[in-house]
């Protein structure tokens, strides 16, 4: 998983014992908005839609997530709540990471937790750059073509 | 490469529109539109991918608008149009049998050819594939020519894409993947920026010409992300826009630093161009 590269072995280990595969069959709800963000999914296989509920327009998909990368970041801070639905888009093979289990190893090992943090935060960073790209909503307007 | 423009005949001159009769007319999205136009005397121009025109449509106004069909050979012109202004508007909605005006082809090309033997990566942003698809049909063209193929096109909505109709028979032989900005739960495919998809696109960065068209912003960082996977920045190619007016380097309308982009352009090296996107003023 590209999220733990560099990381020892002993590292692995301990990340992997928090760990568990799960399938979602397409249109599978993965988590819904205010549910409790207890885990953190990395998609090995498929694709996973983030979605907001929007009132007289439904849910819309902000952005898609695919095989290699992290499904959830809300278990990382209180108040530990989803602030977006999933969705599995197509049938998703992915691994779920207990957040409870993951955060007491790295509060019991600070050197594990800074390297964790630092990953989710090169995550985190990708997305706001990618999400700010966007607002600039470059395809509206401009072109002479 | 320079090609024979429709106004070099006798009589005419670079600044003469040619009358060119609408035989066909698409509907690509809501406000774009495929023109195909026929030369009244004559089979037409031939066109390098990534040539432009000027287009006139009488009585309103003249636009540059890049070449969208097939390159290389005389006949009619594509020209893929989005209704943006008052001159957009008055193109779209010329009806078969109309006349418009074209001055052209103007521009440098995509060196597409020169790409052959190595592989091939299409960046595209919202209307930008329209003047890179000379490139994919030459790609299709002569596909043994080249590695592996990628198009790689983001645009805002799934309702805006363009010649979506074309994908299937383009994924035969090439990649094609496409994201948009925003779309709702009945769109299977991906959302994000583009430059989302590069990570997945298989190509060998060392032996690969990148061919990039959007929006300004879309292409500096579709480059950035080329440059890490490893893509020299002089085969990143990308395709500039500024307001063009006479086409033929003399109204200085389009100068962008000491570069004459109907002239020398529209197609630029990130290499070449890099150090004047940097500057602001610009």
């Amino acid at each position: 998983m590209p999220l733990f590269e560099g990381l020892g072995d002993e590292a692995r280990v301990l990340i992997a014992g928090c760990g568990r595969n799960v399938h979602f069959a397409a249109g599978d709800r993965v988590f819904r908005e205010g549910g409790e963000a207890d885990v953190f999914y990395v998609v090995r296989h498929g694709s996973v839609a983030i979605e907001a509920f929007l009132p007289a327009r439904g849910p819309v998909t902000i952005e898609t997530i695919e095989a290699g990368d992290v499904v959830g970041w809300s278990w990382l801070f209180p108040p530990y709540r989803w602030h977006f639905d999933a969705r599995a888009l197509s049938a998703v093979r992915a691994t779920v990471f207990d957040a409870v289990c993951l955060r007491e190893k790295c509060d019991g090992d600070p050197a594990l937790g800074y390297a964790l943090m630092g990953r989710f935060a090169q995550v985190l960073i990708d997305r706001l750059q990618w999400t700010r790209l966007r607002l600039l909503d470059v395809y509206g307007n401009g072109d002479h073509h | 490469m320079a090609t024979a423009t429709i106004t070099d005949r006798p009589g005419h001159g670079p600044m003469l529109p040619a009358p060119f009769r609408v035989a066909r007319r698409e509907q690509d999205t809501a406000d774009t539109w495929t023109l195909t136009l026929e030369a009244f005397d004559g089979p037409g121009p031939s066109i390098a991918p990534g040539q432009f025109m000027m287009v006139y449509a009488f009585g309103v106004g003249e636009v540059p608008i890049s070449v969208s069909g097939p390159p290389g050979r005389p006949g009619p012109v594509v020209l893929t149009v989005r209704a943006v202004g008052a001159v957009t508007a008055a193109i779209c909605k010329a009806e078969p049998g109309a006349t418009l005006g074209l001055r052209g082809p103007f521009g440098n090309a995509w060196p597409v050819a020169a790409a052959g033997g190595g592989d091939v990566v299409v960046i595209a942003g919202g209307i930008g594939l329209a003047p890179l698809r000379p490139v994919v049909l030459h790609v299709l063209g002569h596909r043994d020519r080249f590695g592996s193929a990628s198009v790689l096109y983001g645009a805002r909505t799934p309702r805006d894409l363009l010649y979506t109709g074309l994908f299937a028979d383009w994924r035969r032989t090439i990649d094609v993947e496409v994201t948009v900005d925003t779309a709702g739960p009945e769109w299977p495919g991906r959302v994000g920026v583009v430059t989302k998809l590069l990570p997945d696109a298989a190509f060998t960065p060392a032996r690969t010409t990148a061919f990039v068209c959007g929006p300004e912003i879309m292409m500096r960082f579709a480059a950035r992300a080329l440059l890490e996977r490893g893509v020299a920045p002089e085969r990143i190619l990308v395709s500039m826009e500024r307001h063009m007016d006479c086409g033929i380097g003399l109204c200085g309308h389009c100068q962008l630093g000491p570069t004459l982009i109907c002239r020398d352009g529209p197609v630029y090296p990130y290499s070449t161009l890099a150090p004047l996107l940097e500057v602001r003023e610009l």
